[in-house]
């Protein structure tokens, strides 16, 4: 029997030249990625399950208000398309207000998923694969919900198309020089490349389900879009390289969505919305929207489908502390910003923040800086972050607080400027409410069908992080003594 | 019984783990074979190394995409803007890189995007929905929990009895021979 040596100590090879490398001590080492020992066949019935068995009664308690909510979407935008854009409260001098607010939110909340599918791939955070799924749907879908708004709120809906880089009917094109046109190219690439980066993570797992089937019809669609994929080698050594790739395109992508929208900010000159800090302050609090949105869906998604081996609590803890640092990212900016002001001596610009902070629309102020800066704190505790209730609330307050910072940002700031003349009071009306109880419609609509309809879980990646998908671990096979050079 | 008529595709060859896999890739790369492929529910660790593969050429796709997405983006709105309709807009240049930027960056990461996946798509020659091994049963368990190695009837090495040897050398419990 060795002598217990320390993990400091150098290991030095014994005898046989087998190097013993000693075990670090339990409280070290990390919680497993999946619990329980799962099996592959487990995870594979356990994530098919979801979509092979009949909706559950949630399902549909869930899916009919939303399908009901994305009607009145339809009709709200009907009504819009139809009279006008005066149906809104967007007034003199509030010309961009909960639409922009609302595009801004959706979008950002876009960004989590595309953070965690490209940049924590980058980052080697294994981690990621649990969740990447469900929050890359949830980008596309927040993605879909944002694009709505600039089609409406443009006041002419038919004319859209001018936005497009074709000639309009008076022959003149698009014009380059404005940030709107940069962020039409932005906005289009981030859907179109989110859309690509799904697909291709999909291939496998419709394999999966595809290799399941029961039904023609089943077997005929999953086979169709898995484009008969057999898990050849050979073929996953290209599909591994263009992940690679397509995460390292992903990466510059996502932080250049939000630079561009916050952009359509900055590059003006009004008070409130003319500072450089805009582009990495509106990608840090993208992400933190982003992770808040990935808490409140998987909370109640892994214990009503019993994901809890899969979505373990340390995903819900580093999801959590991603949310701690980029909130306080957020709140450094915040500071930052009231800084900047004071500093600069621009007497607009102080006034604009006093404005802010104490003007008649300090209630929003309030709100964002509580929900934003001051609840997550919360989550330097790990009592807290281990408290499924405590995360949920927590999680839903940040998507409120994200809100109010847009509102903040675009209302507040458009409603009083230069001159006092000028100034105004913004409300909202009932159409501008039910177009976005109307866009939460068609994001639950379209999530509840992807987890009916779609693996949820990316189930070849999960199989892929399992200690028995190591051919040099015990569990994978791996006998003592044997060594594949 | 196979009817005499129809061609084998190839031998079939099962194994349950990692480890496994990756020790018979290495003995069937040594047997000097070279129409084979390893069939896994995720990819190994390793497994490109022990069947010999060299780097994947994806990277030269999305590469090619990325520069005509740049190429595109700056032609396109220099052609716009100040070739075709010049319109004075608040005395700022007709053309300019810096506005030009955002556009054709968006634009290259988006042909970058659509190199990498059909580049995987053809380097790959995917879609094919027809393939001799999606017609057997047993290799449905591949995107379950089963790892299987092919060795096609084509290559000059093939022979039914001796393949069939190496392979239950290398550790398979179950082989077949798969028609075409």
């Amino acid at each position: 029997m060795a002598v217990q040596t320390s993990v400091l100590e150098v290991a030095r090879p014994g005898p046989g030249g087998v190097v013993n490398v000693p075990e670090p001590p339990p409280e070290l080492e990390r919680a497993p990625l999946v619990a329980n020992n799962r099996s592959f066949g487990w995870l594979s019935n356990r994530v098919a399950s979801l979509s092979e068995d009949a909706a559950p009664v949630w399902w549909w308690i869930l899916f009919i208000p939303s399908v009901l909510a994305l009607a009145m979407l339809f009709l709200m935008m009907s009504y819009q398309i139809s009279t006008g854009v005066g149906v809104w409260g967007n007034m003199h001098p509030v010309m961009w207000a909960w639409d922009i607010v609302n595009f801004v939110w959706w979008i950002g909340i876009g960004h989590a998923g595309t953070l965690i599918s490209a940049i924590l791939f980058l980052l080697r955070q294994r981690w990621r694969t649990a969740v990447n799924r469900a929050a890359e749907a949830m980008t596309i879908f927040a993605v879909m919900c944002a694009g709505i708004y600039p089609l409406l709120h443009v006041g002419r809906a038919w004319y859209d198309w001018w936005l497009l880089p074709l000639p309009n009917s008076n022959s003149i094109w698009p014009q380059f020089r404005s940030p709107l046109m940069w962020d039409v190219f932005a906005v289009s690439t981030y859907f179109t490349v989110s859309v690509l980066f799904w697909y291709m993570g999909l291939i496998p797992d419709l394999a999966v389900l595809r290799d399941r089937a029961k039904s023609r019809v089943r077997q005929f669609l999953y086979g169709l879009f898995a484009l008969g994929w057999t898990g050849s080698n050979r073929h996953w050594s290209n599909y591994e390289k263009a992940y690679l790739i397509l995460a390292g395109l992903s990466t510059p992508l996502v932080l250049s969505v939000h630079s561009i929208v916050s952009l359509d900010f900055s590059v003006s000159q009004l008070p409130g919305w003319h500072t450089t800090i805009f582009p990495p302050y509106f990608v840090a609090g993208a992400v933190f929207s982003g992770f808040g949105m990935v808490l409140t869906l998987l909370i109640p998604l892994r214990s009503m489908f019993k994901l809890q081996d899969i979505i373990t609590m340390r995903h819900i803890d580093v999801m959590c502390k991603v949310t701690l640092l980029t909130g306080s990212i957020v709140g450094y900016a915040y500071l930052m910003e009231f800084f900047i002001a004071w500093y600069s001596g621009n007497p607009n610009e102080r006034f604009h923040f006093e404005n802010r902070a104490l003007g008649p629309y300090q209630w929003a102020w309030l709100f964002m800086v509580s929900c934003n800066v001051l609840i997550p704190q919360l989550f330097w505790f790990k009592r807290l972050r281990q408290n499924l209730v405590v995360v949920f609330i927590i999680s839903i307050l940040v998507n409120v607080g994200m809100w109010f910072e847009r509102f903040v940002i675009i209302v507040v700031s458009l409603h009083r400027d230069f001159i006092p003349s000028n100034w105004g009071y913004y409300r909202p009306t009932w159409v501008d409410i039910c177009t976005y109880i109307g866009t939460f419609g068609l994001f639950f609509t379209m999530f509840l069908l992807f987890i009916r309809f779609l693996p949820l879980i990316a189930v070849s990646e999960v199989k892929g992080v399992t200690p028995q998908a190591d051919p040099h671990h015990p569990l994978g096979g791996a006998k003592e003594g044997v060594h594949h050079a | 019984m196979p009817e005499p008529a129809s061609k084998p595709y190839g031998i079939l060859a099962e194994f349950t783990t990692a480890a496994s896999i990756l020790h018979a890739a290495g003995k069937v790369r040594q047997a000097g074979f070279r129409h084979w492929d390893v069939f896994t529910p995720f990819p190994v660790h390793g497994l490109d190394k022990a069947m010999g593969l060299g780097n994947s050429k994806v990277g030269w796709f999305a590469f090619l995409g990325g520069v005509a997405g740049y190429t595109t983006g700056m032609l396109m709105i220099w052609y716009m803007n100040t070739l075709d309709y010049p319109i004075v807009i608040g005395g700022k240049p007709m053309f300019s890189p810096f506005s030009a930027f955002p556009p054709s960056y968006e634009l290259t990461i988006l042909f970058g995007a659509f190199g990498s996946l059909f580049g995987m798509l053809f380097l790959n020659r995917l879609p094919r929905l027809h393939h001799p091994l999606l017609k057997n049963k047993r290799f449905s368990l591949v995107t379950h929990d089963r790892f299987f190695i092919a060795i096609e009837a084509d290559d000059p090495k093939y022979s039914e009895t001796e393949t069939r040897k190496l392979l239950e050398e290398a550790g398979s419990r179950h082989i077949e021979v798969v028609e075409e």
